[in-house]
């Protein structure tokens, strides 16, 4: 027995230098093959066989039963890995538990590994963890973050066209995920129209749905001016309702990250943001971000390598200028309607940077501070407001938030179809489509391009099951072109897709 | 005239004690007072309330032990060699041994350490045995009381059992001499042999500035459950499994790791600062010895440390209440370890956390290099002078002699 247990300890604290100097040297002499160590070896090479059989080494707890002499206490318990059979704490022990002289119930020694006959995650118990994860959250944001925080007012300008669900849903999202009150004020071009309120009820937010007389015109000059005066139209709304809170503009091919919404908190009067300028060339190959050129001549408005606009602060971070976006290199390839294959260009300044108090634009003659204008004075038609610092008689007074422009909160991207693209009303395909032929061999993009009256290619929707009479010589129309609302069409990718800015 | 300076004296009183009423309830928005078993003494100041005696040995049982191995100051048995600095330098010394109420011995008997940067605890019973004798040859007061007011910082696993291996601990028991003295370890468990009573348990050396360079935003939230990082299975020393910390690190592996809730690895990751700092739970399981660095850096965070070791005896358990602190979960439970942690109520871990979040909590746990007033150095100078005054019963008649000097292995007598 002492000689296997000295044999096991060797094993442990695998510095074979530390046990050289362990005062239980084994005296191991395996040389001499007397009846007895074969007998022995025969008995132990039976118990393993044994406990092969039965799944667990019982062999100590055999020696340990009929040989005990040690002092030191070791109890065996069954290990319980294998055995299914087992009730669910998991472990049928022999309770073979010996106190040790120091009167410890914790024993030492070999130990069983519990494991319970289900060892899998339970969904209630996830499900609890997650509520408990969301409270300490909650109490995280209550001790740390912002105190007092206010209610944010997003103003979001838009319209009814093909891109508009794709960007309203993304800014929504954004939205629902904002851990604030929050007021969202949709400006919608042309009156407002059940397809954009059936969108925005989705969210849950508390909307304000507002109409503006005027279609969205088609040239990208014209759009600027016109989403400017929607902004205005729904300062106004701000302005009559008097909504308190923090102002921000959320247009709807942005993109926000919700720090955003966390540092606009800080706000005071007139804070700026940094915004990424994502302006790329639509269709062409060199669709890679520019890296513009830095103009060192230029003091009050730094042009910067990076895409971005928003406030330049200097080393001791008190505003001193403006990043905006070199749009010097594009100008000859700038898009001038929508769907153009150019690249889009932001203007100067885009209103998105831009964070206001609500309490400017109020009525209230008293609590406003002096350097803002007054409203009569801006809400002139006809007069193009390029971005909030026309409402502000001087500008020097504009906070730059986000570690003084350091950090972009935001991107701008403006992706656009065609404006005479079609698309079904509210993504709903009524009726469904018609099959013609079921593919049996689907051609994909590397097969050149077909003409329309060679091979066709079907879309099967699933809720149809019945086929409808298949009908030879396609009728397969470029939908982009198609007067036809939802007749038979046949679908063919890549007529489709040959104009990218198309739908 | 008595009347009124009554009537002043009530109103005083009154007044004093609203205003610290007050206090209590601000506090309590965020962090809670901790107060454990002794009292509110987490932020007492033991300066004036004893006076350490410290002697000089020859420098080979100190400074020349850390010349050869520096790396002594940076393992987890490093409070040894910090204490001695401390004390140094410390308003509680005192150079008149008259006066002195605790005796400190100046000896580093765990930095004999291995090429991996284990120490190896061969030498340190012959070692204590080598200073003891000359201290009780050199100076009166260890034959005065037998080592009754001398106290020791034994860090190592076992503390003065001076091994590693649990039975072997065992079976020498702490050190002869070092019976009637007092012992500052970070081993603690409830009836070990190991253990003696009026024992100081402490925590281990972590070091302070790293931990402090790893710190994020508290605005961060906290998105992880329970976190682990370490070993399940220790397949040098223990390849079944079932020995290594009695198989409850297994058990832990077997039953949780395809649960999405734990986060449990073997991986040491450089973010492991950070993400005990995302983590609500994180787990403080026993290894080869119960206690382990895991539970200070837990505190340290703001990490709720689950603390899976049977009988354990956490540091400075009387100043510090961690059964409202920490959650104690037996090992034999350890398979149903999920439905434990989620069924706390989330008051008692809004609770737990504002705890942690005590700035005294996380400085009792700390040895920051210089000291600051309630680090652990000063919670062990707590500790002593909880002790004071000694009882009369310690102190020896001349000639009269409690301790056996030739006790244990005989190896140990072998001077050093």
């Amino acid at each position: 027995m002492k000689q296997l247990t000295a044999l096991q300890q060797q094993g442990r604290r695998s510095n074979s230098f530390r046990n050289a100097s362990s005062p239980l040297d084994a005296t191991v002499d395996g040389a001499i093959k007397s009846p007895a160590t074969i007998f022995w070896l025969v008995l132990h090479g039976l118990c393993c066989l044994i406990s092969l059989v039965l799944g667990f080494r019982f062999s100590r707890l055999v020696f340990f039963l009929l040989f005990s002499t040690s002092p030191s206490p070791s109890a065996t318990t069954i290990y319980s890995a294998l055995q299914t059979t087992l009730p669910s704490s998991g472990v049928t022990s022999t309770p073979e538990r010996n106190i040790s002289a120091g009167g410890s119930r914790v024993v030492v020694g070999r130990h069983g590994i519990l494991i319970r006959p289900w060892p899998h995650p339970d969904p209630g118990e996830v499900m609890k963890a997650h509520s408990i994860i969301e409270r300490v959250q909650t109490e995280q944001r209550s001790l740390y973050g912002v105190k007092n925080p206010r209610t944010v007012i997003a103003i979001t300008p838009t319209y009814v066209r093909t891109f508009q669900t794709l960007h309203l849903t993304g800014v929504m999202h954004s939205l629902m995920n904002v851990p604030y009150d929050l007021i969202w004020i949709v400006v919608e071009a042309g009156g407002a129209t059940n397809e954009t309120a059936s969108l925005i009820a989705k969210s849950g937010l508390r909307t304000i749905h507002i109409g503006f007389n005027g279609k969205m015109p088609v040239l990208w000059e014209d759009r600027h001016k016109l989403e400017s005066r929607m902004r205005l139209h729904a300062l106004r709304i701000v302005r009559e309702q008097r909504l308190d809170g923090i102002v921000m503009f959320a247009d709807d091919s942005n993109m926000h990250s919700l720090e955003l919404f966390d540092e606009i908190q800080n706000v005071k009067w007139v804070g700026a943001v940094s915004v990424g300028i994502l302006a790329h060339l639509g269709g062409s190959d060199e669709g890679e971000l520019p890296m513009v050129q830095r103009d060192s001549n230029e003091t009050d408005e730094k042009k910067s390598k990076v895409p971005v606009q928003g406030p330049a602060c200097n080393s001791s971070d008190r505003l001193v200028g403006w990043h905006t976006f070199d749009t010097l290199p594009y100008l000859e390839r700038s898009a001038r309607y929508i769907g153009d294959r150019a690249v889009v260009l932001p203007r100067k300044l885009e209103w998105a940077g831009f964070v206001l108090n609500s309490r400017l634009v109020w009525d209230d003659k008293l609590e406003k501070p002096v350097w803002i204008k007054e409203w009569e004075d801006v809400d002139r038609d006809g007069e193009d407001v390029e971005s909030p610092l026309s409402l502000l008689k001087d500008t020097s007074v504009v906070e730059p938030l986000g570690s003084c422009g350091r950090k972009v909160l935001l991107w701008w991207l403006r992706v656009e179809a065609r404006a005479d693209s079609k698309f079904p009303a509210r993504w709903i395909i009524d009726p469904p489509l018609d099959i013609t032929v079921p593919a049996k061999r689907t051609p994909w993009p590397d097969a050149p391009p077909e003409l329309p009256s060679s091979a066709e290619k079907v879309i099967i929707i699933p809720e149809s099951t019945e086929k409808r009479p298949t009908k030879s010589g396609s009728r397969r129309k470029r939908s982009s072109r198609s007067k036809r609302k939802h007749s038979a069409k046949v679908l063919d990718d890549r007529l489709s897709t040959r104009h990218p800015g198309d739908n | 005239m008595r009347i009124q300076r009554w009537v002043l004296a009530v109103i005083l009183c009154i007044v004093f004690s609203s205003r610290i009423e007050a206090f209590k309830f601000q506090r309590t928005q965020q962090t809670e007072r901790i107060s454990g078993s002794a009292g509110d003494v987490l932020e007492d100041d033991p300066v004036g309330r004893l006076k350490v005696f410290v002697y000089e040995l020859p420098s080979k049982y100190n400074k020349k032990i850390l010349q050869k191995d520096p790396r002594c100051l940076t393992h987890m048995f490093a409070a040894e060699i910090f204490m001695h600095r401390f004390l140094l330098s410390s308003p509680v010394r005192t150079f008149n041994p008259e006066e002195a109420d605790w005796f400190y011995t100046p000896v580093y008997t765990t930095c004999d350490l291995t090429a991996n940067g284990l120490p190896l605890p061969f030498k340190s019973p012959r070692m204590m045995r080598s200073a003891i004798q000359l201290i009780s040859s050199n100076w009166p007061y260890w034959n005065r009381t037998e080592g009754a007011d001398h106290f020791f910082i034994v860090p190592h696993d076992f503390g003065a059992c001076f091994h590693y291996q649990e039975e072997k601990a065992i079976e020498r028991g702490i050190l002869p001499l070092l019976q009637r003295a007092t012992l500052v370890q970070t081993f603690g468990q409830r009836n070990h042999v190991c253990l003696n009573d009026g024992s100081i348990t402490i925590p281990p050396y972590a070091p302070p500035q790293k931990m402090q360079a790893h710190l994020i935003p508290p605005t961060t939230p906290r998105s992880i459950f329970v976190y682990f990082r370490g070993l399940f299975y220790d397949v040098g020393n223990d390849p079944e499994g079932g020995y290594y910390a009695r198989g409850a690190r297994a058990s832990v592996w077997e039953n949780f790791k395809d649960n999405p809730l734990f986060d449990i690895s073997t991986e040491h990751p450089t973010t492991y600062y950070e993400d005990m700092q995302r983590a609500i739970f994180c787990l403080c399981p026993l290894g080869w010895a119960p206690w382990s660095p895991r539970l200070v850096e837990a505190v340290v965070f703001g990490c709720i440390p689950v603390i899976i070791a049977d009988d354990i005896v956490l540091p400075f358990a009387d100043a510090i209440p961690w059964e409202d602190i920490g959650v104690f979960v037996a090992e034999k439970d350890v398979p149903k370890l999920d439905t434990i942690l989620t069924s706390i109520p989330i008051d008692e871990i809004l609770r737990k956390q504002r705890l942690l979040a005590n700035p005294s909590m996380k400085q009792a746990m700390l040895f920051p290099q210089p000291a600051q007033p309630r680090d652990a150095f000063h919670q062990i100078l707590n500790g002593l002078a909880r002790k004071l005054p000694h009882n009369k019963s310690v102190y020896l008649n001349p000639g009269e002699k409690i301790l056996n000097w030739t006790a244990g292995p005989a190896g140990d007598l072998k001077p050093w």
